[in-house]
């Protein structure tokens, strides 16, 4: 039993144990707090929950505008983000040049993902609705949460484009390609996984965001939906926010259904995202 | 019009590239002492040396690849039918497509198809008519000596063929953008001896067409498949001769210990 064999392999199954714990302790957690959330929220859950209004009344309250408006910034913060974040890592990663000046662009990238969002919400109020004119509205907001996701884009991007083998860049140079022919026919198609999770990650951060939305003006109770980007606007995690505060235990039952309509948004968001990435590989091989 | 592989080369053949008073960097360090070199039109040419040598360095500023290295450099001239190629109206883009390049390791794009392979040189640049792509999917393929081997698995991931075919992939789709020249960067390392020989028919009969320049480090390749021998050594050009001659009467003490495995 106690074989130089044997010693060797307790601490292999002793790591296995502890990889083991390490992926069930937090999806336990998280099973937990959606069986609690569901069950107190499950009474609330209808279509008409989903179509409705807020309301003073909580049986009669709904998510809508909330849904909508997290569905517009979710869009808009997509397209805002991802176009640049992708151009910032194209350039940064395929053109920079190994200098001082890249590094420190490195340097802020990667400290600006660690800004906590408050900061990025001032920033937006000041320049988004103040400067720029755009006031309260649900463009202000995105452009607000897109600065705050292009780190993440641009760091997540970069990582994506290091996987692709200097060689097949090689390959495309030495067939009389440019540089840009190589990039947006050899490295992009190889990154695009990589990316797209980024981007996944990203969003996902996005649509749970509250603090620089209230900053930036959002509203607290709305009883439409944007009809366009300089539309008022609230958001979902807002909305959720609202009805935690607020004394009556039937509104707590509302945020317990906002919170599982939140979570499913999101989900249905990942899984798309999810499902374009295989089909992007399922091409490949 | 081509004469057959056993007869000997006309000789002497005309100047296809002109390599004057080379020297490179990559960075401070210096790979490549004053290379002079003359490559004959449609015959072999071996590059021989120990690792390190600047071999690999030599072959890629023909086709000015070496300049995409971070902080590479070059000096001198290479001319291509006499005329500079790090002129200064010479677009890198356009000269590579008549200085191909084959890879240590072969590297077919893997996000395409055998076809899409051999016509991603082609399609990089411009657009294809599908019966004309056929004809040159077919034409670089035979080219290669690969066709037979592939013409019912054309649509099948170029990274399903194996190690040895997917080089010869790696030689279609070099052809394919029609080229003049073939540089092939030790493109025989990462083969097993069956598919060395096969690559090795290959460049006997794409000779006929093509100039080749080979970097090898093994001297019974470069013995076997090539018309004109250089040996390098510490980025210096120790001697360059007819491959006959430099194997069997060297004139460097030099090359004489490295062909005869004193070093190296």
């Amino acid at each position: 039993m106690n074989t130089p064999q044997a010693r060797a392999r307790w601490p292999e199954r002793a790591f296995f144990a502890l990889s083991l714990g390490a992926v069930l302790l937090p999806l336990g957690i998280l099973l937990i707090l959606l069986v609690l959330v569901g069950h107190s929220g499950i009474g609330r859950l209808s279509w008409e929950f989903i179509t409705s209004y807020p309301s003073r009344h909580a049986a009669r309250a709904g998510i809508l505008p909330g849904l909508v408006g997290s569905l517009w910034l979710m869009g808009l913060t997509a397209l805002i983000a991802l176009p640049l974040g992708v151009g910032a890592a194209i350039h940064l990663e395929e053109y920079g040049k190994q200098s001082r000046m890249s590094r420190l662009i490195e340097i802020n990238i990667a400290n600006l993902a660690g800004v906590p969002s408050i900061v990025y919400g001032l920033l937006g109020l000041g320049l988004f609705v103040r400067t720029l004119h755009m006031g309260r509205s649900v463009l202000a907001g995105a452009c607000t949460l897109a600065l705050l996701v292009l780190p993440m884009v641009v760091l997540v991007s970069r990582e994506a484009l290091r996987t692709v083998p200097m060689s097949l860049r090689e390959a495309a140079y030495a067939l009389g390609a440019t540089r840009w022919q190589t990039i947006r026919q050899v490295v992009l198609p190889m990154a695009y996984p990589g990316i797209l999770t980024g981007a996944i990650l990203s969003l996902a951060r996005a649509i749970g965001e509250t603090a620089p939305l209230v900053v930036v003006g959002a509203l607290t109770y709305v009883t439409f939906v944007p009809d366009g980007l300089d539309a008022p606007f609230t958001a979902l995690p807002i909305q959720i926010f609202n009805w935690v505060s607020r004394p009556q235990r039937a509104f707590a039952e509302n945020a317990a259904a906002g919170i599982v309509v939140l979570v499913a948004t999101m989900l249905v968001l990942n899984g798309t995202a999810i499902y374009l990435r295989s089909r992007l590989q399922k091409k490949r091989s | 019009m081509h004469l057959p592989a056993s007869t000997p080369p006309p000789r002497p053949s005309p100047i296809k590239l002109g390599i004057e008073k080379v020297d490179a960097w990559f960075g401070t360090q210096k790979v490549l002492h004053g290379i002079d070199m003359q490559i004959a039109e449609r015959n072999v040419t071996a590059i021989i040396g120990p690792s390190g040598c600047g071999k690999s360095t030599l072959i890629r500023s023909l086709n000015r690849m070496h300049e995409l290295s971070e902080g590479a450099r070059i000096e001198g001239r290479v001319t291509l039918d006499g005329a500079d190629v790090y002129g200064r109206n010479i677009d890198p883009v356009l000269l590579r497509r008549r200085v191909g390049m084959v890879f240590q390791k072969p590297n077919p794009f893997p996000s395409m198809s055998v076809r899409d392979n051999v016509l991603a040189g082609l399609r990089l640049t411009r657009s294809l008519d599908r019966r004309r792509a056929d004809e040159i999917v077919e034409t670089a393929l035979r080219g290669a000596a690969l066709w037979d081997e592939v013409k019912d698995r054309l649509s099948g991931p170029g990274l399903g063929l194996s190690g040895g075919q997917q080089q010869r992939l790696c030689i279609a789709r070099a052809l394919a953008v029609a080229p003049e020249v073939l540089l092939m960067d030790e493109p025989c390392s990462a083969l097993d001896p069956v598919a060395t020989s096969r690559i090795e028919d290959l460049i006997h009969t794409l000779k006929a067409t093509y100039t080749i320049v080979i970097v090898t480090h093994n001297m019974q390749q470069a013995a076997r498949v090539s018309d004109y021998t250089a040996f390098l050594l510490a980025g210096d050009l120790v001697e360059f001769s007819e491959t006959n001659r430099l194997f069997t009467s060297p004139r460097d003490q030099r090359t004489e210990d490295y062909i005869t495995g004193k070093f190296g």
